[in-house]
């Protein structure tokens, strides 16, 4: 028998050479490794402050507050990205929650498993589609057939549109974050809303929704989120590329925080411009980071929340 | 009142009950409800299928066409001489770019957090961290990329092309999927029953032989999931690729997949998608439509992979 001739005894268990050495290493690269994201996140802050700063302590701030963000030609009137983001982010969640969160409790409380097993992948096909994608298929399809066919007045380049596309983005974000909320409820709840003779649909709205409250609002915080920093959808279908009048059409073209940064960058072989140009690229991206975080952080404490609950 | 004679008030509430829950009714209300859920469902479904549609009917021409001609070729100025060659190579590099740093950087922060971390302060700041790192836009992560591998290590990432390379692609796109592939890993990780671990302690193993022979092992199918989708991620993503300095034009060069090539200017194919979609005309479009085809052929067959591999993973554990 090949066990009989090798007994265990003290001194092969015992923590030495090689095994000591490999111990202590390997403690050693997976801390480095974890370590790791948080110099990520100093070279994200160290990449935006240096410039943000250059920006805000030479910009002339009546240039902040004018008719349209225009960088090359020194107006960086920032409640056109704001308000631009805003349209679209808005737009998308209109699109985003309703189908999101109807396939979500579909799937949680309704769907058999082999329609949940079908149901699931197709979402996250959805999912896997890269944004520049989407961007195309709303320039090229939601705008002119869903958008210039219900409304007569929209431009080809339209935030409808490239909100709609945000929002078609963001279904399957919404539907799995709302999904695993609504699945951590327990059945126990449910049996009981049962037991008391009440309808499938009583049960879900009045029971397992408000059960699952906090995933929801988690989800509906990470989606927008998401939405607002979203950039190529806008970038192609939304037009208005190099800058936008301020607006607030959404059957007209705009800018969002995301695009402002990203057109600023495309089309030219440097980013240069008149004084600050290049600088306002930073000071957005500041904008846009603070506000994505602080939305984070928010919705991390209703996740949290959910978990602590069951 | 006796007990034997029931009031009858206590008579119509066991009337009411018995009625409510025995009596066939109609649920209108109910209905509506599931009506509306399964049209966000057909909804969805049928967004996506008009997507894949759309584009396929578009794209099919040239593909079908000049198939060879289309996916070699170079980035031109009219529809019909524009290949993707140069931006396939580009794509395919920043996939290599992924899978050898992102993967064993981001697999071993994950066994960090699971297996060896102690509750402490540094180890919540750095899972605060990985969470938020998650949520940051990816044009962020571009001006990351512009401020530190193509401008400060622009002689090192490319110093021909003002550090405008496939290197600074990579890396910031490495850099950007790393939370992904961490929170993936780590939620693998978790998945795995104590008792597993608990066999090799017992028989004497150390932490890093217990994670070597009993955790990664079980623990491999979930982490391959998130890998792949991580990667998928990667491989669609133009934003970063814009502040990074991608071609969006004319572009020399670009095509040899020989490594020392890495330090030549470059382009990616979501990068030709956003600037095709830009141009005027249907035939622009047919080409943009077929360019998607194939991104979406190559992000598919990888989150394909990555589902196959989870069913197949979950199917093994029941």
């Amino acid at each position: 028998m090949p066990l009989a001739r090798t007994p265990v005894n003290l001194e092969a268990l015992r923590l030495t050479g090689r095994r000591a050495v490999a111990e202590t290493l390997g403690r050693y690269a997976f801390f480095s490794a974890a370590f790791f994201s948080i110099i990520v996140s100093g070279m994200i802050v160290w990449s935006l402050a240096a410039e943000t700063w250059t920006f805000v302590s030479q910009v002339d701030y009546s240039t902040l507050w004018t008719d349209g963000w225009f960088p090359r030609r020194g107006m960086y009137d920032i409640k056109t990205l704001v308000v631009g983001s805003l349209l679209t982010t808005i737009v998308a969640m209109l699109v985003a929650v309703p189908l999101g969160l109807g396939a979500a409790i579909y799937m949680s409380e309704y769907a058999k498993p082999s329609v949940r097993k079908v149901l699931k992948p197709t979402l996250e096909v959805l999912a896997g589609i890269p944004s520049v994608v989407l961007g195309f298929f709303a320039l090229t399809f939601i705008s002119p057939e869903v958008v210039q066919r219900l409304f007569s007045g929209a431009t080809q380049f339209n935030m409808l549109a490239a909100g709609i596309g945000v929002g078609i983005l963001t279904i399957p974000l919404v539907a799995s974050v709302s999904e695993d909320a609504m699945r951590s409820v327990p059945d126990t709840l449910r049996e009981a809303s049962y037991g008391m003779g009440a309808r499938r649909v009583s049960t879900v709205l009045r029971v397992v929704v408000p059960a699952a409250v906090s995933g929801l609002v988690a989800a509906l915080i990470i989606a927008i989120s998401r939405a607002i920093g979203e950039t190529m959808v806008v970038f192609i279908a939304a037009g208005a590329t190099g800058g936008s009048l301020f607006s607030v059409d959404v059957l007209g073209p705009g800018q969002t925080m995301t695009a402002a940064i990203a057109s600023q960058a495309a089309g030219t072989d440097q980013v240069v411009g008149e004084g600050l140009t290049f600088q306002s690229l930073f000071f957005v991206g500041s904008l846009l980071f603070l506000l994505t975080l602080l939305l984070n952080l928010v919705a991390d404490r209703f996740v949290r929340r959910v978990r602590q609950k069951y | 009142m006796a007990l034997s004679t029931p009031s009858s008030s206590s008579v119509r509430a066991a009337e009411t009950v018995r009625s409510g829950l025995t009596a066939r009714q109609s649920d209108p209300f109910g209905r509506a409800f599931q009506v509306s859920l399964w049209v966000a469902v057909l909804a969805t479904v049928a967004i996506l299928g008009v997507l894949i549609f759309d584009v396929v009917t578009h794209g099919w021409g040239v593909l079908a066409g000049e198939t060879g001609d289309f996916l070699t070729g170079r980035l031109g100025s009219q529809p019909e001489n524009s290949g993707l060659g140069q931006a396939i190579r580009g794509t395919f590099y920043i996939g290599v770019f992924v899978v050898v740093l992102t993967f064993p950087l981001g697999i071993a922060a994950a066994i960090y957090l699971e297996e060896y971390a102690q509750h402490g302060r540094l180890n919540s700041l750095i899972s605060v961290a990985i969470r938020n790192l998650a949520g940051v836009p990816s044009v962020v992560y571009g001006i990351l990329g512009l401020t530190i591998f193509v401008k400060a290590l622009g002689s090192v990432t490319g110093p021909d092309a003002n550090g405008r390379t496939v290197v600074s692609a990579g890396l910031t796109l490495s850099i950007l999927v790393l939370p992904i592939v961490i929170i993936t890993a780590a939620e693998a990780l978790r998945a795995v029953p104590n008792g597993i671990r608990e066999g090799g302690f017992g028989v004497g193993a150390t932490r890093w032989e217990v994670v070597r022979s009993h955790v990664l092992p079980y623990a491999a199918p979930g982490i391959l999931t998130g890998t792949v989708i991580a990667l998928a991620r990667a491989l669609g993503e133009a934003a970063p690729l814009i502040l990074v300095g991608a071609t969006t034009g004319f572009l020399t060069g670009g095509e040899s997949f020989l490594p020392d090539s890495l330090r030549e200017r470059f382009t990616a194919l979501p990068i030709v998608i956003s600037t095709w979609s830009g141009r005027p005309g249907e035939d622009w479009a047919a080409s943009t439509s077929a360019a998607i085809v194939v991104l979406l052929v190559i992000v598919f067959a990888a989150n394909l992979a990555a589902i196959v591999l989870r069913n197949r993973f979950e199917r093994g554990r029941r």
